[in-house]
């Protein structure tokens, strides 16, 4: 029996070049990367050494603090460098894929048959608590919590962002396989997935509370869906994944090699053919866009709103499942003209100042990566609150983060919360405060102080 | 364009660290910004941004305050003529249309050109001092601190004022966005209390050519604003000859009639005598979503509902002016759309909002006829919601807190 939520807050941001259904093989690349500062919260402690061979699904670093927690090759081949940056942190280990996709072999695993822990163990060994996010804090899930439930969201409402029918099309086995698996470890059951209307994907998975959700952008995330749902209460752990990685895990289980597939939504005004690439997790960004000139066109592995600006050495990062193309804004803008005075018929914005409001709802916009104006203190109130759907005061829990105030944040709602659910709020801030960056301090900081 | 991005590309070394100019780096900067959009590229978070900014937000209420600025220039050289009777009250408006405007541009510009100068220079020099860039506040607070003087006010006693104003109310918070009081309005209080002959609700209706006329006519006409002539009638019977005559001039026929005073054909500040050319701005701040509604709406209710009330109980002639009347008149409407709405003095939240505003017209109305000695109640009750805007917030966001803890302790007694 499936519940319909209807959200109303939020916004979806209309970007041109929104991908096609069409799924393409990308073209192999040469390098993989595997990217710790990809994974929240995680100290990477290397099992390789530059030069070693790998195989697919072979452990490449383990979590400092969990070492039973692997972060695995998705190729086979030779580590050929350990990118490193300040402080000698890993930034990336690079994988240079020698073709032959040797594989690790793992034991094939009926989920539904094993008890939790031995579970647990499993798929961490097979390196997908990578890919479980827990709240609070936002960061990879902790192995030795016991989680409330496990939330799936079904879709992906971030501009531009890649059709989940589309990315797991024939692949309703490994999907219900990997829920199996997550209900036992979520505790027996406890395993929510959010869809929208028409979607066809999910009608026969198993084993889930479902409920559907309509509403703009950011209903697709995670955390707005747990908020509509079972709102997290402090003291309760909640964990996430991605559908996508459901699947993987799923099909990871039943055949005992790595799965580390992604359909990437390869979207974006500058991208010549908007289209969903079937490709590796890690790959070389030039495997998907070619070669782009990156002082005109920005590349960004994730969405346009909570992703990574990368480059045409670049990597695509472990939690996306899109590069978007967009043009860079890196030119003085005269103020009559595109500047603020503007009339601004080529701007989306959610302001009524400018006349995006009264053109049709199909009309598409090319954004460039400006930041239209300089940071100021927060001035304009309830700006925020329309495109935040929780029931959480959104720059009271901001100011209390800025302060320092870590009573206050709880009492706030902060466990509710990821950076990303802020994403709108920081595109919409008249004052271009840097609002996703304050959420991630104010979550490390709590997480410092809570142990 | 270029060419002026040029030019300013050119100059730019001299500002810079190391330049002969370095110390009007700010004034380089908010020129520089104030033509162009800075190319500055979007680093961490989001990677795409709204095109509004705190500029385009600003320059919006500057332009809803356009139609009262125009109709409260035009309305002084109005009242000037009426004073020395060259036109009577019957006359069509548009009757020496330039003359009216000339006169009224006169005493306007002045006070215009005294609160910029001296509002921005502070801002200039307190942003050089902190090293950050000029922020937009001033741009309005510098247009709605004229609108909210008296006309004669001697320029000096206007600089004082502004130069208070911004220091102690703005400033010594840090500046934009950390006031606690509305800064426009500080600046008139400041004048208030300190020189309370000033704007103690008698205004003087300026005769610029009194020279001219050589001594014909004197230099000029004091008059009590409407507000002036109501506070004089409390304390008194209502059937009293000095109350009814009073009360006339507020009837059908009057010179406070409803119509005149909601069209603005009345005495008063500058910007505050006509709630249409108000309104006008009102529904640009609305339509854009700049000012509240929330805010807006809930005032004028709030000063209805007191007026209502004194209706009701109709103690003295103050009290039986209806309530539609009474916020059509004084500051009523210039604060329920340009002070009341300032979002950094303002409640901070939805709901606040609502509570905040219906209060603020509550009070507005209430002060004007129980305080005769402030007959500007608009001022007294803004400034003084803008103190309880804190208190209001704290309790609709403790709800929201209690609701959260409330959640849990359910969510524990369900797992035990």
């Amino acid at each position: 029996m499936t519940r319909t939520i209807r959200i109303k807050k939020g916004a979806d941001i209309r970007l041109k070049g929104r991908p096609s259904t069409q799924v393409e093989q990308a073209s192999s690349a040469p390098l993989y990367a595997v990217q710790p500062p990809n994974y929240q919260g995680i100290v990477p402690k290397l099992e390789v050494k530059e030069g070693a061979a790998v195989k697919a699904g072979s452990p490449l670093f383990h979590s400092k603090e969990n070492p039973e927690l692997k972060f695995l090759s998705p190729v086979s081949g030779t580590v050929k460098q350990v990118l490193r940056g300040e402080k000698r942190r890993i930034l990336a280990v690079v994988v240079e894929a020698d073709g032959k996709n040797d594989q690790h072999v793992f034991a094939t695993i009926d989920p539904a048959a094993m008890d939790r822990e031995a579970l647990v163990a499993a798929v961490a060994e097979r390196g997908f608590f990578a890919f479980l996010e827990q709240r609070p804090f936002a960061t990879v899930a902790n192995p030795t919590d016991v989680p409330r439930s496990i939330h799936v969201s079904g879709f992906d409402s971030a501009p531009l962002a890649a059709d989940m029918e589309v990315v797991l099309e024939g692949r309703a086995e490994a999907f219900q396989t990997g829920i199996s698996a997550l209900r036992v470890i979520a505790g027996g059951s406890n395993v929510q997935l959010g869809t929208k209307a028409g979607q066809s994907f999910y009608t026969g998975i198993e084993g889930v509370d479902a409920y559907t959700f309509e509403g703009p952008h950011p209903t697709g995330n995670a955390g707005v869906q747990i908020h509509h749902t079972r709102p997290i209460n402090k003291g309760e752990v909640v964990w996430t994944m991605h559908a996508e990685d459901v699947a993987n895990l799923g099909e990871t289980l039943l055949t005992g090699t790595y799965c580390a597939m992604r359909v990437v939504a390869v979207a974006g005004s500058e991208c010549d053919a908007p289209r969903h690439l079937k490709t590796t997790l890690g790959c070389a960004i030039s495997s998907l866009v070619g070669t782009v000139n990156d002082e005109e066109v920005r590349i960004i592995s994730g969405n346009p709103l909570t992703g990574d600006r990368t480059a045409n050495d670049g990597y695509l990062g472990g939690m996306h499942h899109q590069v978007c193309l967009l043009p860079e804004g890196n030119k003085p803008k005269f103020l009559l003209a595109d500047g603020w005075l503007g009339l601004g018929f080529d701007k989306f914005s959610l302001s009524k100042s400018y006349p995006t409001w009264l053109m049709p709802k199909s009309k598409e916009f090319t954004m460039d990566t400006c930041n239209n104006g300089e940071e100021r203190a927060f001035v304009v109130t309830g700006q925020y609150e329309p495109v935040f759907p929780f029931d959480i005061y959104p720059v009271q829990l901001l100011k209390s983060i800025i302060a320092n105030d870590i009573d206050a944040m709880e009492k706030l709602g902060i466990y509710e919360v990821a950076p990303e659910d802020f994403a709108l709020c920081e595109y919409a801030c008249t004052s271009k405060i840097a609002v996703q960056s304050i959420v991630r301090d104010g979550l490390d900081m709590l997480k410092k102080e809570l142990g | 364009m270029k060419a002026l991005h040029n030019l300013l590309d050119s100059i730019r070394p001299h500002f810079e660290e190391g330049g002969k100019l370095s110390k009007f780096w700010v004034v380089y900067d908010s020129l520089e910004t104030f033509a162009f959009t800075p190319g500055h590229a979007t680093k961490n978070g989001v990677h795409i941004r709204d095109g509004v900014d705190l500029k385009r937000t600003m320059f919006m209420v500057i332009v809803a305050l356009i139609p009262a600025l125009l109709f409260g220039t035009w309305n002084q050289g109005h009242q000037y003529l009426l004073s020395i009777g060259e036109i009577t009250p019957n006359d069509p408006m548009m009757t020496a249309l330039w003359d009216k405007l000339f006169i009224g541009a006169v005493k306007v510009l002045p006070l215009v050109v005294v609160s910029y100068g001296v509002g921005l220079g502070i801002e200039f020099l307190f942003a050089g001092m902190r090293g950050h860039s000029i922020n937009e506040g001033y741009l309005v607070s510098g247009m709605l601190i004229p609108l909210i003087m008296p006309v004669d006010c001697p320029l000096w006693m206007v600089a004082l004022a502004v130069a208070f104003a911004v220091i102690i109310a703005k400033e010594v918070f840090g500046g934009t966005g950390m006031n606690i009081l509305n800064v426009a309005l500080t600046a008139r209080a400041f004048l208030f209390f300190a020189y309370p002959k000033q704007l103690s609700g008698e205004i003087w209706i300026h005769n610029v050519k009194a020279s001219a006329d050589a001594g014909l006519l004197a230099d000029g006409y004091t008059g009590a604003t409407a507000l002036g002539h109501l506070a004089s009638t409390v304390g008194k019977g209502l059937d009293e000859p000095a109350v009814t005559g009073v009360m006339s001039m507020f009837g059908a026929d009057g010179m406070f009639s409803l119509s005149n005073s909601f069209l603005g054909l009345i005495p008063g500040s500058i910007g505050e005598t006509s709630a249409l050319a108000i309104l006008i701005g009102a529904a640009l701040l609305i339509w854009t979503g700049i000012g509240s509604w929330k805010i807006m709406s809930s005032f004028l209710a709030g000063g209805l509902v007191m007026g209502f009330l004194f209706n009701l109980l109709g103690l003295n002639a103050y009290m039986t002016l209806p309530a539609i009347h009474q916020v059509v008149m004084g500051g009523f409407m210039f604060g329920m759309v340009f002070m009341a709405t300032d979002p950094v003095s303002a409640a901070q939240t939805e709901r606040g909002k609502w509570i905040y505003g219906f209060f603020g017209g509550f009070l507005s109305i209430m002060i004007r006829v129980f305080n005769p000695a402030y007959p500007e109640g608009v001022m007294m009750a803004i400034l003084f919601m803008n103190v309880m805007a804190p208190l209001i917030d704290h309790y609709v966001i403790e709800a929201n807190v209690g609701k959260r803890e409330k959640r849990a302790l359910a969510a524990q007694g369900a797992t035990a």
